[in-house]
């Protein structure tokens, strides 16, 4: 069984703010495989980012521990930091604001490269440089490496801010919104050239993005996790969590995409409603499950009693009380499922 | 009524530039010819940078400092039946035209609201700067105010005392949109009205656009890179490439039969949410630079299926499908009968020149 490369366990992120204080992220408890891909999802601000930021080490979460290959973080040797720095690269939301405008493509890839000692000279080098540019389709290399970033088309910017990810050898890449700026012609190129790299170099990805047709596409053969409020509400394999949501936000998140499909645009109006559009500030939480307030299945007296623990339901694991119900299930055992076999696959999501 | 064949607004080779230098110059739009009818909503689609918010500023004669119609005509319908030409009309008549006949949500313009202005003001600002200023009193730009925002359901007495900044990237747009229909112009230009909002908050848009649509009857065009938007939204679709509309048609024709291989290939594009997940391949490279535009049929550098001749003349849109109302599908391609969204019609692009055709 393939060991987890990324571990987050029990995660929390509370800031100290004015207004008080905010639990960005409530608690949470994933993992992420060797070459698979787990997609996180949700609206602005339910803690993707931050989430993300502890997990490749630029935050020091408040609560709960981020595992490298089994070693915990924030109790690393400076050895043992280094090569976390090198293996897990963060890739920002921002492909304008990652670049400096004053170093040229080479300059760029190497800096890491020449930090790392990973090459010897500077023919290797831009070698080196070249190579990568050759995996991200910036070809022929020759005809990159000299130029700055503003002689560079937004989509060829962000797949030198890959590059430059991609020239450490990661082992994992966690992507924030990375192709949420990019027209739909790049994207789709852009995010086969990421698969390439999942499945040919073995890299396993937390991948961020609030587009559930993004999520789908890329984490088809891995597991989505749905965020609302800094909590994990639904999580399990692509297929299951996108093909038959569960969960009353994955359900409402879900019918509201608009496909190109007009006919389809036409007989999809009765949209189920939510009771309310505004989500709630993380400063004054609603009491019980947090998305009481605007779910359409609310059960008053159960749904804002207490809050729903994220358990086995239906293949997947899932917080919402009035679903598990109806699946039969009474007791409310918190921990994790067993979710894997011997070879890595998902097999047994419900208890 | 109205005859059926007169249009609100008649677009005729419409030509937009912007200087980039003492002497120099870059055509935006060219060539544009649109008949829009009263009721219908026009979506305007295509990659960043092929010119929508250019052409769609130019309908309103709202284009930048720098940005200039070169040439063209624009003929709007008023609401009193009479004609005019947004072209030949002086200040003053623009000042008058724009907001009550026509009116804009500018791109991004959630963030542009001017931060240290309560909404209130906003609507205030609006309806004396566009109608008669004695009318606006106080109490009346409160009334008018608080009923434009129960129609896009908000509360009127939070909103107006509000400042943008206390506001929802979502409220923030359906009050833009309110205010943008204040004095009910028969035409209403939308520059990416859900970019950059929250899945159910553009869902939630969505559906107040469709229900102001049908209480108030304007028109509509609306720009957006998304095309399950203008699914969802549009009766007519028009793909717009490096400045031009290379092909136009009703919703149906153009998602379901496109006839330009560029279409056709942002539709296959697309990834899906419900369903299968099929194997999805780009468009390849990358649209030109308006200072080195391609000779001839302006895509041909990434087109899977062009020829020689594709390269020698400009393509001009050709009638596929004559249909009533400005919704004929028309589609500028020498091989538009080669183009189909099934695979092995050469719609679906390989991928594997990615990269090739990128000098721009
Ligand atoms: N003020 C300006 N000066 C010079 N060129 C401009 C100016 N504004 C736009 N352009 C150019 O005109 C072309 C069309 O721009 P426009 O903003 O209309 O594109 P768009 O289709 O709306 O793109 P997006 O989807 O990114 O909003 C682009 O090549 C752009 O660089
Ligand atoms: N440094 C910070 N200080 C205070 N609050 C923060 C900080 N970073 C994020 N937050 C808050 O935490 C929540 C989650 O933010 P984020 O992780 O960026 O969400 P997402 O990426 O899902 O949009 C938001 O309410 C945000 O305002
Ligand atoms: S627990 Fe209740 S309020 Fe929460 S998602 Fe389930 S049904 Fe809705
Ligand atoms: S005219 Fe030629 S190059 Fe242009 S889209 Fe048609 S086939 Fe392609
Ligand atoms: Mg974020
Ligand atoms: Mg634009």
């Amino acid at each position: 069984m393939p060991d987890p490369i990324l571990q987050l366990s029990g995660l929390e992120q509370v800031f100290d703010t004015k207004k008080g204080k905010v639990p960005a992220v409530g608690g949470i408890d994933l993992d992420v495989e060797p070459g698979k891909v787990l997609c996180l999802v949700g609206e602005s601000g339910c803690g993707k980012t931050t989430t993300a930021r502890a997990a490749a080490g630029l935050t020091r979460p408040t609560a709960g521990r981020v595992a490298f290959r089994g070693k915990t973080v924030a109790q690393m040797d400076a050895a043992e930091r280094f090569t976390y720095r090198r293996a897990v690269q963060y890739i920002h939301q921002d492909p304008y604001a990652a670049l400096n405008p004053t170093r040229t493509v080479y300059s760029t890839l190497t800096a890491g490269l020449r930090r790392h000692r990973l090459v010897k000279s500077k023919g290797e080098a831009r070698e080196r440089a070249a190579d990568i540019l050759r995996l991200v389709d910036l070809t022929p290399p020759a005809s990159y490496l000299d130029s700055y970033p503003h002689q560079l088309s937004g989509g060829q910017r962000q797949r030198v801010n890959i590059a430059r990810s991609l020239a450490m050898n990661p082992e994992l890449l966690i992507c924030d919104e990375s192709t949420s700026m990019l027209d739909v012609s790049i994207r789709v190129s852009l995010l086969n050239t990421l698969g390439r790299l999942r499945d040919e170099l073995n890299v396993g990805f937390l991948f961020i993005t609030h587009d559930l047709a993004v999520a789908k596409y890329f984490a088809w053969d891995g597991e989505i996790a749905v965020m609302y409020l800094g909590k994990v509400v639904e999580h399990g394999p692509t297929p299951q969590v996108i093909g038959d949501p569960q969960h009353p936000y994955t359900k409402a998140l879900i019918g509201a995409v608009c496909e190109p499909d007009p006919d389809l645009a036409r007989s999809n109006r009765a949209v189920s409603t939510l009771r309310s559009a505004e989500i709630p500030s993380l400063t004054d939480l609603p009491s019980g499950c947090t998305f009481h307030p605007r779910c359409p299945a609310f059960e008053g007296g159960l749904c804002d009693a207490d809050a729903p623990p994220l358990q086995p339901v239906g293949g997947r694991r899932l917080a919402c009380h009035v679903v598990a119900r109806d699946h039969g299930r009474t007791d409310r055992g918190h921990g994790r499922p067993a979710r894997r076999d011997g070879g890595g696959q998902v097999t047994t999501w419900s208890a | 009524m109205r005859p059926v064949n007169d249009p609100i607004l008649s677009v005729r080779d419409l030509e937009i530039a912007y200087r980039t230098g003492r002497k120099e110059s870059v055509t935006a739009v060219s060539g544009v010819d649109l008949d829009l009818y009263q009721g219908q909503s026009l979506a305007l689609v295509g990659e960043s940078g092929c010119g929508k918010t250019t052409l769609g500023l130019g309908l309103l004669r709202l284009l930048p400092k720098l940005g200039r119609i070169t040439s063209g005509t624009l003929l709007y319908r008023l609401k009193d039946g009479s004609h005019a030409d947004l072209l030949g009309m002086g200040k003053e008549e623009l000042r008058r035209f724009r907001w009550n006949q026509a009116a804009m949500v500018f791109q991004g313009a959630m963030n542009a609201f001017n931060p240290v202005a309560r909404i209130f003001d906003h609507f205030a600002d609006t309806l004396r700067d566009h109608a008669d200023r004695k009318r606006w009193t106080k109490r009346a730009v409160e009334r008018k105010a608080g009923e434009l925002l129960e129609t896009v359901r908000l509360d009127p007495d939070r909103v107006l005392p509000s400042y943008p900044h206390e506001l929802s990237g979502g409220m923030k747009q359906r009050a833009l949109i309110a205010l943008a229909i204040a004095l009910d112009p028969q035409v209403l230009v939308l520059d990416e009205p859900t970019t950059a909002l929250d899945l159910l908050t553009q869902r939630q848009i969505v559906q107040q656009l469709h229900e102001l649509r049908g209480k108030f009857g304007f028109t509509m065009v609306f720009i957006t890179h998304d095309l399950g938007l203008a699914a969802e939204l549009a009766d007519r679709v028009a793909t717009m490439y490096a400045g031009r509309i290379i092909e136009t048609g009703s919703a149906r024709d153009i998602f379901y039969s496109p006839k330009h291989p560029y279409t056709a290939g942002l539709i296959n594009a697309v990834m899906p949410v419900h369903g299968d997940r099929p194997a999805l391949e780009s468009v390849p490279g990358y649209p030109p630079s308006l200072k080195a535009m391609p000779p001839g049929c302006a895509f041909h550098p990434r087109c899977a299926l062009a020829t020689e001749e594709c390269k020698l003349a400009p393509v001009a849109l050709d009638v596929l499908a004559e249909r009533p109302e400005g919704m004929t599908h028309a589609a500028a391609c020498l091989h538009h009968d080669r183009v189909g969204l099934d695979g092995g019609t050469g719609a679906r692009l390989p991928s594997s020149t990615e990269g090739e055709a990128t000098n721009a």
